[in-house]
């Protein structure tokens, strides 16, 4: 009754064919089929945006939908964000700046949506900033290094007392 | 934590969709934004042995000014009529109400349509329909059937679709004149489900309030609207007197976020704040 379904798409700028259940989530297919563990699973419904990649252009939560729905379309990940040169896109080399990991589980979320965000969004005040962050978790609290990043990858102040991350 | 197994539809045409789950019945569930539908589905707390995608129908997803309407197709995301110049110039209480709907990401995906066919009493689509007197439009095997929001909302999770039938499009009123809308919700995080809220409009003439709305959101098992209070507005009455007959009759549940007392209280308070607001706005 759940016969396993093919399905295409791109992932990364590249041609992908899976053969799944449909019920199998799209940050599932991405992690086990397709061996791209950049995308984290945290809470699997919905919650913690660790699982966030880009889907035809725009930053969605992988495990809310199911890789069927997938098909035909373009998905980026976050091992898909970073320059093919070696070096770090702006977002990701202001979060190593400003300490914005810790344990680092969140941190494929935050920068699928931070890089995703600044792209369409490109002059944010410090409170649209915060308010798109706020759709990622990170367990460690580390979010004054993360904010700061937000901030210097936008190119707003970073306020004096925050200026890294180690003053929480 | 993974959904139980399901076969899976991706209908093109409202016809093809709407004879499938004619066909299957209670086996089978639409599917649109899935921001509600796959969590329930991979917690388990709902299972289906059918599911029909209207992502890939086609004709669903146009925003579109019908007979003084505004009309969103079952499959816009909630981002594009977040974004819409069209729906923040025509029924700009549907714009404020759209960023309190969970994160970007959720958006991304969510549509207005599904949010209010899923009817979470909590949710804040639901209430906004209710306060306009939005039309909800049915799609079933037979063609197409309008439905008032006021008859929409039934309780909890369930709304006056039958069987077989998708809300296939969502039309909101166009208010004229000198009008002001506003949104106020409780909640413990930017982007969590309300503990109480209210969507609120109402259109001035001087110093008198000609036309006046007020849904609440949070309080019951499915968003109410508050007519005496309306009446009482338009009839000179304060707000605060306004929000205290809003509230009045309300017996909210107690649940772990918040007893039914605090949240009737903090209903009044939202309605007074909101009310403020939309009135400032539609005098300025």
């Amino acid at each position: 009754m759940s016969d396993e379904t093919v399905v295409q798409f791109t992932v990364n700028g590249r041609s992908r064919r899976v053969v799944v259940e449909p019920r199998k989530l799209l940050s599932d297919v991405l992690r086990e089929d397709l061996h791209l563990t950049g995308t984290h699973v945290g809470c699997e419904h919905g919650a913690c945006g660790a699982c966030t990649v880009m889907v035809d252009g725009a930053a969605v939560r992988s495990c809310l939908m199911f890789a069927v729905q997938a098909a035909g379309s373009e998905v980026v990940t976050v091992e898909g964000v970073t320059p093919t040169d070696g070096t770090l896109n702006t977002f990701q080399q202001a979060m190593q700046d400003c300490h914005g990991l810790q344990c680092g589980f969140c941190t494929p979320g935050f920068v699928v949506s931070m890089t995703s965000y600044l792209a369409d969004n490109p002059a944010p005040t410090d409170d649209d900033l915060k308010i798109a962050l706020s759709g990622n978790l990170c367990r460690c609290t580390g979010y004054r290094g993360i904010i700061n990043a937000a901030r210097t990858a936008a190119g707003l102040p970073v306020p004096a007392n925050a200026a890294d991350g180690s003053d929480h | 934590m993974k959904p139980s197994p399901f076969t899976y539809h991706a209908p093109e045409s409202i016809a093809e969709a709407t004879a499938l789950l004619a066909e299957l019945g209670d086996d089978a569930k639409a599917l649109a934004g899935g921001q509600s539908l796959v969590p329930m589905l991979s917690l388990r707390l709902a299972a289906f042995e059918h599911l029909v995608d209207l992502n890939r129908v086609a004709g669903l997803n146009a925003i579109e000014r019908v007979n003084g309407h505004l009309r969103l197709g079952a499959t816009v995301r909630q981002a594009t009529a977040e974004h819409s110049a069209e729906v923040k110039s025509s029924v700009p209480l549907l714009a404020r109400a759209l960023p309190h709907i969970g994160h970007f990401q959720i958006r991304n995906r969510g549509t207005v349509g599904g949010s209010i066919a899923h009817a979470d009493p909590a949710s804040e689509l639901p209430a906004v329909a209710l306060a306009l007197d939005a039309v909800i439009e049915a799609a079933g095997p037979g063609g197409t059937r309008r439905i008032a929001a006021s008859d929409f909302f039934v309780s909890t999770w369930e709304t006056a679709l039958n069987d077989g039938e998708i809300l296939s499009a969502v039309e909101f009123p166009v208010w004229s004149g000198r009008c002001g809308f506003a949104v106020e919700e409780l909640t413990r995080r930017h982007g969590d489900f309300a503990i109480v809220g209210t969507a609120v409009g109402v259109q001035v003439d001087g110093d008198a309030v000609t036309k006046a709305t007020i849904a609440l959101f949070g309080v019951g098992a499915t968003p109410l609207r508050a007519s005496e209070a309306e009446a009482a507005l338009m009839a000179g009455a304060d707000v605060a007197e306004v929000a205290r007959a809003a509230t009045a009759g309300l017996t909210p549940s107690d649940d772990v976020h918040a007893s039914g007392a605090y949240r009737t209280q903090v209903a009044a308070v939202m309605v007074r704040r909101a009310l403020t607001k939309a009135i400032q706005e539609a005098r300025a």
